[in-house]
């Protein structure tokens, strides 16, 4: 059982997965790097988007009424500008108001927000789980000799790298990108240095969920299934992905969530089904043992 | 303030002195500060001691005194639903033991904790094992639910202890998980897998079994009481002091001798065996346990409850027991709708009130007679040695009694 | 007898070299300066000293221990205490609280007793509490003894911080700029506490700018530049030694 092919397959699904935990993870790093801040309600903000896309798909029926590619590539465009929406005005009712203060203030508001966003999505849309329809996609397997890809997992993989790729042009090549790097090293000399620290803020906050909110759409798209509180797995995950990479650091959130990818898959595949979190979170001890600020440190000049 | 022996010719305001001691050095200010600091020494002997105002002992007496005999109270009150309403106050003072024990370890010692549940559950599975298993007495597990807590905590704090405020956030985190993974998979046979384990004991103390809310009550907050007692002993004393020092600055505190990483070892480990003490308590009330109880969103709960209540300080831990666990059962017509309440509640608090409900205060100490006695007839201008130009003793400071 | 010595102690910072192999002896009851313009590595030698950075190479002996590699704690409970020259009060305690943190080192009570509030624990905190006074006493603090420590104008910080390491009962006072931030006044007061300091058999070393101030009160001066011990002696020396007044004084005109 245990051949090539299973490993592909263990190898191709790890990647996917990880380049979801990626995007998720962009947003924790992208805010902690900034704010300092670990944002709780992004994992919620990460299920919001599973079912903004799920009322646009399935509810509003635009899977039937323009063609799954269309459709697809539609919700996707609107998922982002909804959950972008949706983490501005987060940013701006449970985190503006405690820039000063404690940290444990802001970290409990956190955990409020993401309780409140949670809880409100259940109330929206129910307890139960939601299907996003077999019909959404064509039902497509690439069969390259044994391995087999199903061409989900493909579109979601390459959806998620391409925005990366996006966000890192976007990132070292544009002023704004430059701002939000500086920022996130030294606020004060940001500040001197005349960069509006708090647009800033205001910019991690819509690109980080927006990102969030993606990842949302494509696990509902790539399981087929979402739920109320999946927000708090995933976004432990991203988090563990992001610090493992170093948080605050762009890259290492990228690189920290293809890891976590492919150590879960491949743990699910060859050590246990049942025990593959805990060898996660075992993994994530053991990297901060030795290397306390994870694998690409905080403290360099490609942090953020 | 009560009584007053203060200066006779004094300015008659205490109450700006905290303020002004705020102000900023400007020479002017400096004076009136350490007058007012002066007055503030001699005008409330309470605040030297550990006298209290007694306004404030009798309503606590009275409080307590009423708590004592709520389950009565109740009884008239609410006849029928006594019981469930002591269940509810019961849950409270179990709560409150936990988020009393977290208290030492974010509180006092200030590392950012979130997987307190993780000891919880091993107290909790240990007295259940105990009990099943080799039969042994409720009360005689305790201590070993509190020692078998404590030893996790130390062999997994051991290597992470030093990590920085996130990064320690999050390997909490991951403990409690790897915890409930662990028990849910039914770890060495032990655990009943997800199902958990079902029929435990009840405790007797000195023969008497006890099994009703009633009786709960009294058991869970007599505890409750002797843990206020103990923590507050322990936070008002060396070691106590070093958690506070660690607190408002590692490098300030390792540099005057204080052993830092052994001290947030320890707090970290006397905070879990407290919780695991917890356990052996939750186990025999509920006669069933499971992973479930003991998720990550538990450990989040104990984390706002300390935090809201005002970190550091046992009365605010006490009173968000109650507003976090005790509140909300009052709204249980709303069901679905009162986390949405809660989670936007605690946004709105930590906005207004960021420091939490009742914060704690500064630390009194009582100063040996004689010092007092020093203190009182100390002539002012000469009180504060240098603060600028004005009134001051020209000479360098003088050696003490 | 020396009290501290140091012997081609090093120690870079990523490939800058912060201390170049520096040799010296503090001798036991004198008031030593170090000196030095900014960035010469005086700072990083206390650092080395106190145990608070490792040092790459080289040797320290304290009291003819070697207390290399030490953690700060064990080297406070040996005997050498410190200020900072960025204060580092616990900013949020009272100023008696901070000079507790100073006793703790002496004191014993353990968890058990703590948590109990055994008699032992309770005699132990009531002569503690006379001991921190009696510190903030010397410095000229009593009445302030409930203030927050935050709350205090600068000079009395820097006194404070000076209580709280003479709480320890340390052998060698190490003061990281005492004078920084202090007017005149305040000034004088501090030349005469750190005198009584003497007095009480404590071996001070101290790093400071103000040079009427090290000149007046030091009995041996070490000059430091570029990570370099260039030059030690008498005040009279120094003020005489070539290489200073090239390397340091010639720089720093307004003193």
């Amino acid at each position: 059982m245990y051949d090539l092919n299973f490993f592909l397959q263990q190898l191709s699904n790890g990647l996917t997965r990880g380049s979801i935990y990626a995007l998720i993870a962009l947003g924790y790093t992208m805010v902690y790097g900034v704010m300092k801040l670990i944002n709780f309600a992004h994992g919620e903000l990460f299920t919001l988007g599973a079912y903004f896309g799920y009322t646009i798909l399935v509810t509003l029926g635009l899977a039937g009424s323009l063609g799954p590619p269309m459709a697809i590539g539609l919700s996707m465009i609107m998922v982002l500008g909804l959950v972008a929406l949706a983490g501005h005005l987060l940013e701006r009712v449970a985190y503006r108001p405690l820039r000063h203060s404690d940290r444990l203030a802001a970290v409990v508001s956190a955990l409020g927000a993401s309780i409140f966003l949670q809880n409100a999505i259940m109330l929206k849309w129910g307890a139960q789980y939601r299907a996003f329809g077999a019909d959404l996609l064509p039902n497509v397997v690439f069969h390259i000799r044994n391995f087999n890809l199903p061409l989900v997992r493909l579109l979601v993989f390459v959806a998620a790298i391409v925005v990366m790729a996006i966000l890192h042009l976007f990132i070292h090549r544009t002023r704004l990108g430059l701002a939000i790097r500086a920022s996130a090293i030294d606020q004060g000399a940001a500040k001197l240095m005349g960069i509006d620290v708090r647009k800033v803020i205001a910019l991690v906050f819509i690109i980080g969920p927006a990102l969030g909110g993606l990842a949302g759409l494509l696990v509902g798209l790539y399981y087929g299934q979402i739920n109320y509180n999946m927000g708090q797995i995933y976004g432990l995950k991203a988090f563990t992905a992001a610090i493992i990479g170093g948080i605050g650091n762009i890259t290492g959130a990228m690189v920290g969530g293809l890891l976590l990818g492919l150590l879960e898959a491949m743990g699910e595949g060859y050590v246990s089904v049942a025990w593959k979190d805990a060898l996660t979170f075992v993994v994530l001890i053991m990297i901060l043992v030795f290397r306390p600020t994870g694998l690409l440190p905080e403290r360099v000049a490609e942090k953020l | 303030m009560t009584q007053n022996n203060g200066p006779p010719n004094g300015p008659p305001a205490s109450a700006p002195a905290k303020d002004l001691a705020r102000g900023p050095a400007l020479n002017q200010t400096n004076q009136v500060n350490h007058l007012a600091n002066n007055l503030a020494n001699n005008l409330a002997p309470e605040l030297n001691g550990s006298k209290t105002n007694p306004i404030l002992a009798i309503l606590t007496g009275l409080g307590l005194l009423i708590f004592a005999f709520l389950p009565m109270i109740l009884a008239a009150l609410v006849g029928r639903s006594t019981p469930y309403w002591l269940d509810v106050i019961n849950t409270v003072g179990l709560y409150t033991i936990l988020a009393l024990s977290l208290n030492v370890i974010l509180g006092h010692a200030g590392m950012f904790h979130m997987g307190h549940a993780a000891f919880f559950a091993i107290g909790a599975y240990s007295t259940a094992i105990l009990n099943l298993t080799y039969g042994w007495s409720i009360m005689a597990t305790m201590p070993v639910a509190a020692l078998a807590a404590g030893l996790v905590a130390l062999i997994l704090a051991w290597p992470i202890i030093h990590l920085r405020g996130d990064y320690l956030l999050i390997v909490t985190i991951g403990i409690v998980e790897i915890v409930r993974i662990a028990l849910t998979n039914n770890i060495f046979g032990l655990t009943g897998g997800s199902n958990g384990l079902v029929g435990i004991a009840r405790p007797s103390l000195f023969g008497f079994r006890i099994t009703s809310p009633k009786h709960f009550f009294y058991f869970i907050w007599i505890v409750v009481g002797l843990t206020f007692l103990l923590f507050h002993w322990l936070e008002n004393s060396r070691f106590g002091r070093a958690l506070k020092f660690i607190k408002e600055d590692t490098v300030a505190a390792e540099n005057m001798g204080v052993n830092t990483s052994r001290y947030k070892l320890m707090a970290f480990v006397v905070g879990a065996a407290w919780a695991g003490l917890a356990g052996t308590i939750f186990a025999s009330r509920m006669r069933t346990i499971s992973p479930e109880s003991f998720v990550f969103s538990e450990s989040v709960l104990l984390f706002t409850i300390v935090i809201l209540g005002g970190k550091g300080s046992q009365k605010g831990v006490l009173l968000g027991s109650f507003l976090v666990i005790g509140l909300p059962e009052f709204f249980r017509g709303f069901e679905d709708k009162r986390l949405l309440v809660f989670g936007a509640a605690l946004v709105v608090m930590m906005i207004f009130r960021p420091q939490g409900l009742l914060p704690s205060k500064q630390a009194r100490y009582k100063l040996p007679p004689a010092w007092a006695d020093r203190l009182a007839h100390l002539p002012k201008p000469e009180a504060n040695g240098s603060n600028g130009p004005g009134p001051q003793n020209s000479v360098a400071p003088k050696k003490g009694p | 007898m020396q009290i501290l010595s140091l012997s081609s102690l090093t120690k870079t910072f990523g490939g800058l070299v912060a201390v170049a192999g520096v040799s010296c002896g503090v001798e036991r009851g004198a008031v030593v300066g170090l000196i030095g313009p900014n960035g010469a590595g005086k700072t990083t030698v206390f650092n080395l000293i106190t145990g608070s950075i490792k040092p790459d190479d080289g040797h320290i002996f304290f009291s003819g221990h070697s207390i290399r590699g030490l953690r700060p704690h064990r080297i406070v409970a040996l005997g050498i205490a410190r200020t900072f020259q960025t204060i580092r009060l616990f900013q949020g305690l009272s100023a008696l609280e901070n000079v507790l943190s100073g006793c703790h080192c002496r004191m014993r009570s353990g968890l058990v007793a703590s948590l109990l509030r055994l008699p032992g624990q309770r005699r132990e905190e009531r002569l503690v509490i006379e001991r921190a006074m009696e510190e903030l006493d010397f410095v000229g603090l009593t009445g302030l003894w409930k203030a927050t420590a935050g709350s205090l104008p600068y000079g009395d910080q820097r006194r404070l911080e000076i209580a709280r390491a003479l709480a320890t009962e340390p052998k060698l006072l190490i003061l990281d700029e005492p004078a920084g931030g202090m007017n005149e006044q305040e000034t004088l007061e501090l030349r005469e506490l750190i005198k009584l300091i003497r007095k009480r058999d404590i071996t001070v070393l101290l790093i400071e700018h103000d040079m009427g101030f090290v000149m007046s009160v030091c009995d041996q001066v070490l000059v430091m530049e570029n990570g370099i011990l260039i030059a030690q002696g008498s005040p009279q020396e120094i003020q005489n030694n070539p290489k200073v007044i090239e390397a340091y004084l010639g720089l720093d005109d307004d003193d």
